[in-house]
């Protein structure tokens, strides 16, 4: 058996590629399983607190929704800071070990791993959805309020799409650091690459070379990524250009309709 | 709809009464009273912090009055904070600085309010906003965003969304003063026409020619009251009091 081992650093890339391979990719999977779906999560939780936090008290709010959205706008800051403010590396170790122990909930580590990527990123997202909603200019929320839209209408229609044009970037960001920062959950077992690199490396003892390998994935991966984002970014933005219409839309008894308007005199 | 226009005819479309606003300390509009009636064309001038604007801003309820009362057809709209939105759904508004939204082409900006607010069906809505926008000479650049036109052309577009609503009355505040001079030509022509088909505007306005030519009545503003209401004709030409007189040499000497 010793006798088939290879001896050059790259016999040994391709012979652990040969072994492990399987092993890696599924890895890879399961840390773009979980760094997708966790940063889709982390979006929905971020629009959402990110919404009700920017929600203004004006003068004719009445008394109980004053008292009850200063409440909720108090939990979602502390939610905010708290996630922030802890390494997402010791979150998996509390929400992981602590379900069980505190309320008998035993959840898999991927569904525990999911769910630290999801509230960790919705933290972080709440913030960059905050400036991004801030940074929509109050005249075309004047614009919208206006001709009689609510302020849900305005968020739904108006504001929230621009936002999230606005911070494709930050979403971006958030998915890469995501990709790479999955792997911290090595420590409750999630099976993700930097576990299936883990795994294989004790084998042979070959940390170098296995690790080489693991580091050209997570590259590879986020390189993909990264210009799949700048894409979909194109494509959010259409075209440069617009077509001029020049043909009749519309019949001649509709152009002479035109001159007569609501309210006019006679 | 020509019976409702009938009996409206006889009540104002707006009355403001006693209206006041102040910013903290800083009182912006006294004891304002005022009228519109059906078909009228209002043009409100003044000097920069007369308070128009703010008047124009508080009749369609973006600035809450501090004091005062503002009836739409006879109904108090100030106890009914509720209901606002429906009542401005009825009060269009084209503002300095056009406020189209940026995310949607020019037809989808004349298209929204139909459809979300109005609650209309989709091909209702595309045939109203294209009615308006080839009234506003837009419409060949139904396709266009907004970020893609000029001045004069956004506001062209804003005053059709407006109209896509087809709104009692339409406000406008200083909708030329952000424009270069040779696109203010384009937006006054569109304005001058509307008020010849008879829409109910009530205009803030430093276009003083535009003011005398176009507007059934001229209200001029100074210090957060109404100094003088009347034709054009006698603020113009004759107005009785000083300060109009004065504001008014001032303006014509340039």
């Amino acid at each position: 058996m010793t006798a088939d081992l290879p001896t050059s650093f790259l016999g040994w890339v391709l012979y652990i590629i040969q072994n492990y391979g399987g092993l890696f990719l599924k890895g890879a999977l399961y840390t773009l399983v979980l760094a997708i779906i966790g940063t889709a999560v982390g979006c929905i939780i971020g629009f959402l607190v990110g919404v009700v936090r920017t929600i203004e008290i004006v003068p004719d709010t009445n008394k109980v929704n004053k008292i009850l959205l200063k409440f909720v706008q108090w939990i979602l800051s502390f939610y905010v800071e708290f996630f922030r403010g802890t390494p997402m590396i010791v979150q998996a170790m509390v929400i992981y070990y602590g379900s069980m122990q505190l309320f008998n909930i035993d959840m898999s580590p991927f569904s525990a791993g999911l769910l630290v990527v999801s509230i960790n990123t919705g933290a972080y997202m709440a913030e960059t959805v905050r400036g991004g909603i801030e940074a929509i200019d109050i005249g075309q929320i004047e614009g919208a309020k206006a001709i009689g839209m609510t302020h849900f209408q305005t968020m739904l229609y108006i504001i929230i799409p621009q936002t999230l044009r606005n911070i494709m970037p930050q979403i971006g960001n958030n998915l890469i650091i995501n990709i790479k920062d999955t792997s911290v959950l090595n420590v409750i077992s999630v099976t993700e690459l930097y576990f299936a690199g883990k795994s294989a490396s004790g084998t042979y003892y070959k940390y170098f070379e296995v690790y080489f390998i693991i580091c050209i994935m997570y590259f590879i991966m986020n390189l993909a990524i990264s210009k799949l984002l700048r894409f979909i970014e194109k494509k959010m933005d259409g075209p440069d250009n617009y077509k001029l219409v020049h043909n009749d839309f519309m019949s001649g008894e509709i152009t002479e309709n035109c001159s007569t308007i609501k309210g006019g005199k006679q | 709809m020509e019976a409702i226009k009938t009996i409206n005819d006889q009540s104002p479309i707006l009355e403001v009464c006693h209206l006041s606003k102040s910013f903290g300390e800083h009182e912006v509009l006294r004891d304002i009273d005022f009228k519109t009636n059906y078909g009228d064309v209002i043009c409100i001038i003044g000097a920069s912090g007369s308070g128009k604007s703010t008047l124009l801003r508080c009749i369609n309820m973006l600035e809450i009055p501090t004091s005062g009362d503002i009836f739409h057809n006879s109904d108090n709209i100030i106890n009914k904070l509720n209901k606002v939105t429906s009542y401005r759904a009825k009060v269009g508004m084209v503002f300095q600085q056009f406020n189209l939204f940026n995310n949607m082409t020019v037809l989808e900006n004349c298209m929204i309010g139909v459809t979300k607010v109005l609650k209309k069906d989709k091909s209702y809505a595309r045939e109203v906003a294209i009615k308006y926008l080839e009234k506003v000479g837009m419409a060949p650049y139904i396709n266009a965003k907004p970020h893609q036109l000029s001045g004069g052309q956004k506001q062209r577009v804003a005053i059709a969304r407006a109209l896509a609503m087809e709104p009692e009355v339409l406000l406008f505040d200083e909708p030329t003063s952000a424009l270069d001079p040779q696109m203010v030509g384009e937006v006054l022509t569109v304005m001058s026409a509307l008020a010849k088909e008879g829409m109910t505007m009530i205009i803030v306005t430093h276009e003083m020619a535009f003011a005398r030519d176009v507007s059934t009545r001229t209200v001029f503003m100074e210090n957060g009251v109404i100094v003088e209401e009347d034709t054009p004709e006698v603020i113009f030409n004759n107005p009785k009091n000083e300060r109009t007189r004065e504001f008014l040499s001032r303006f014509m000497e340039h």
